[in-house]
């Protein structure tokens, strides 16, 4: 490889695009969540869960235009970067910047700090929700994509994993998933979107429901049979008539996603995330 | 859909005449509090010392709200996972708390303290904090600034909107829901 491929972008510029992207991101609920619940509302059958969902979209609406988080609880900045194998950071620490980005947007957007020193004995609230949780992956390529969440606490707590024998099967993890959702109930604010990670070791399959959970609502996982899987974990779901939170109703999720990943002989790991109706995400292209 | 107005602070004779399922608007003072400010209330109610606000017919809400922004009254404000507070609720609740707002199942020895002591348990709509924020006309910090957004805060509230989930009689309207809208 020739030097002239090498392509330098100075850490503040990450800094400048976290910052952007998290004084935006929870204003703005993705289009697609917002396309879903105005599906939801017109299906729902529960007179309270359709007074629910209007309420709830006219609440996405104020955020939209006022700036103001749909949700108080911005959640822990999540950062996922995907950097091009020719790039080099320059002008300093990478996470650095990124922490700083972080620090900057939440304080001067009026984010809430939900972030805690350490998780057991002092709990210090760090005050400007630092640091964030940083995931890296190296691509061809000369570009920096940057993907930003705000993954809110108290879906995130309703969460599970296991590990299952392979003999389980598609049935296994079915009955996992929807075990995960009913015990969840109205906790993690229904209608809410599943994120399924399939495959992988136990560590990966976290990682790949959490990128389940913040793939796009309406997206359609490109494996024919995995996609089968989405849509009928999607209707069984929505029979458990937890509803619209959870005070019955036929909307208990917007969506089902799923990411997988190969895996051992003798393993099944299954992993469900969940975010709730409020989840944002957004990216930005160096 | 019929709506019932009430207004803190709350009487037992109002407590008693609310039902699961019923829609209410709530006007007056609600205070706030989480999961670390409720270790500290209980850890001073052990001690026998006071709290630093009397709860006597009292509603807590279960938010830790975002910051005003300049002109804001209050940053978005919705419900937390009420679960959590659990383990604190029945000793509050026996000192004479009225209500609480958040949103999710209780625990059993949560239901049963609202019954003997007549309290209710409310939900907000979670995920609606920038609607819910419109009903919060003025906030305080009471106590435990310390604690930044976990700060309990003295809300004044016209018409917030909620719905009774547990009532005094033992009614639970998610297992209403689901047992309603469940398909096998």
């Amino acid at each position: 490889m020739g030097e002239c491929s090498v392509r330098k972008v100075d850490v503040s510029e990450v800094m400048q695009a976290i910052k952007k992207l998290a004084m935006n991101t929870t204003a703005n609920v993705p289009k697609g969540a917002i396309a879903a619940l105005e599906g939801a509302y017109s299906r729902e059958e529960s007179p309270v869960g359709k007074e629910v969902i209007k309420q709830i979209l006219e609440n996405h609406r104020i955020a939209r235009e006022d700036n103001v988080p749909a949700c108080q609880d911005t959640g822990v900045a999540m950062v996922f970067l995907e950097i091009g194998q020719n790039v080099v950071f320059t002008g300093g620490d990478l996470y650095e910047a990124i922490n700083e980005g972080v620090r900057q947007g939440y304080v001067e957007g009026y984010l809430r700090k939900s972030i805690v020193t350490d998780p057991l004995f002092e709990r210090v609230n760090t005050r400007d929700n630092t640091p964030a949780v940083i995931y890296t992956d190296i691509v061809p390529g000369s570009s920096v994509k940057i993907m930003f969440a705000a993954k809110g606490g108290g879906a995130e707590n309703m969460s599970g994993l296991a590990m299952l024998a392979p003999a389980a099967g598609v049935e296994g993890v079915k009955r996992f998933v929807i075990e995960q959702v009913k015990k969840a109930g109205p906790n993690p604010c229904p209608p809410i979107v599943v994120g399924v990670g399939i495959g992988g070791t136990f560590d990966r399959v976290a990682l790949l429901a959490k990128r389940a959970v913040l793939r796009d609502v309406g997206t359609v996982n490109p494996h024919p049979e995995y996609a089968r899987l989405e849509k009928e974990l999607l209707e069984e779901i929505n029979k458990l008539g937890i509803g619209p939170q959870g005070f019955g109703g036929r909307t208990t999720a917007l969506a089902v996603n799923i990411e997988w990943a190969p895996c051992h002989i003798a393993s099944l790991p299954v992993a469900c995330n969940l975010n709730c109706h409020a989840g944002s995400h957004d990216s930005i292209v160096l | 859909m019929a709506v019932i107005r009430i207004s803190t602070p709350m009487t037992d004779e109002v407590a008693e005449s609310l039902k699961a399922g019923d829609n209410v608007l709530i006007s007056g003072t609600l205070y706030t509090a989480r999961d670390a400010a409720h270790k500290r209330l209980v850890e001073l109610i052990r001690e026998g010392k006071d709290l630093p606000m009397d709860i006597k017919g009292q509603i807590i809400y279960y938010v830790g709200p975002a910051p005003a922004k300049p002109g804001q009254a209050i940053g978005s404000a919705g419900p937390t996972t009420s679960y959590r507070m659990d383990p604190y609720a029945p000793i509050l609740i026996e000192h004479g708390l009225k209500g609480m707002i958040g949103k999710g199942s209780r625990s059993q020895s949560v239901i049963d303290a609202m019954v003997k002591y007549k309290a209710v348990y409310f939900a907000a709509i979670g995920g609606a904090g920038a609607l819910l924020a419109k009903s919060i006309k003025a906030s305080e910090i009471v106590a435990y600034e310390d604690l930044g957004p976990e700060a309990i805060r003295k809300l004044t509230v016209e018409d917030f909107p909620a719905v009774v989930v547990n009532d005094t009689f033992g009614n639970d309207l998610y297992e209403q829901g689901v047992r309603e809208y469940r398909i096998e």
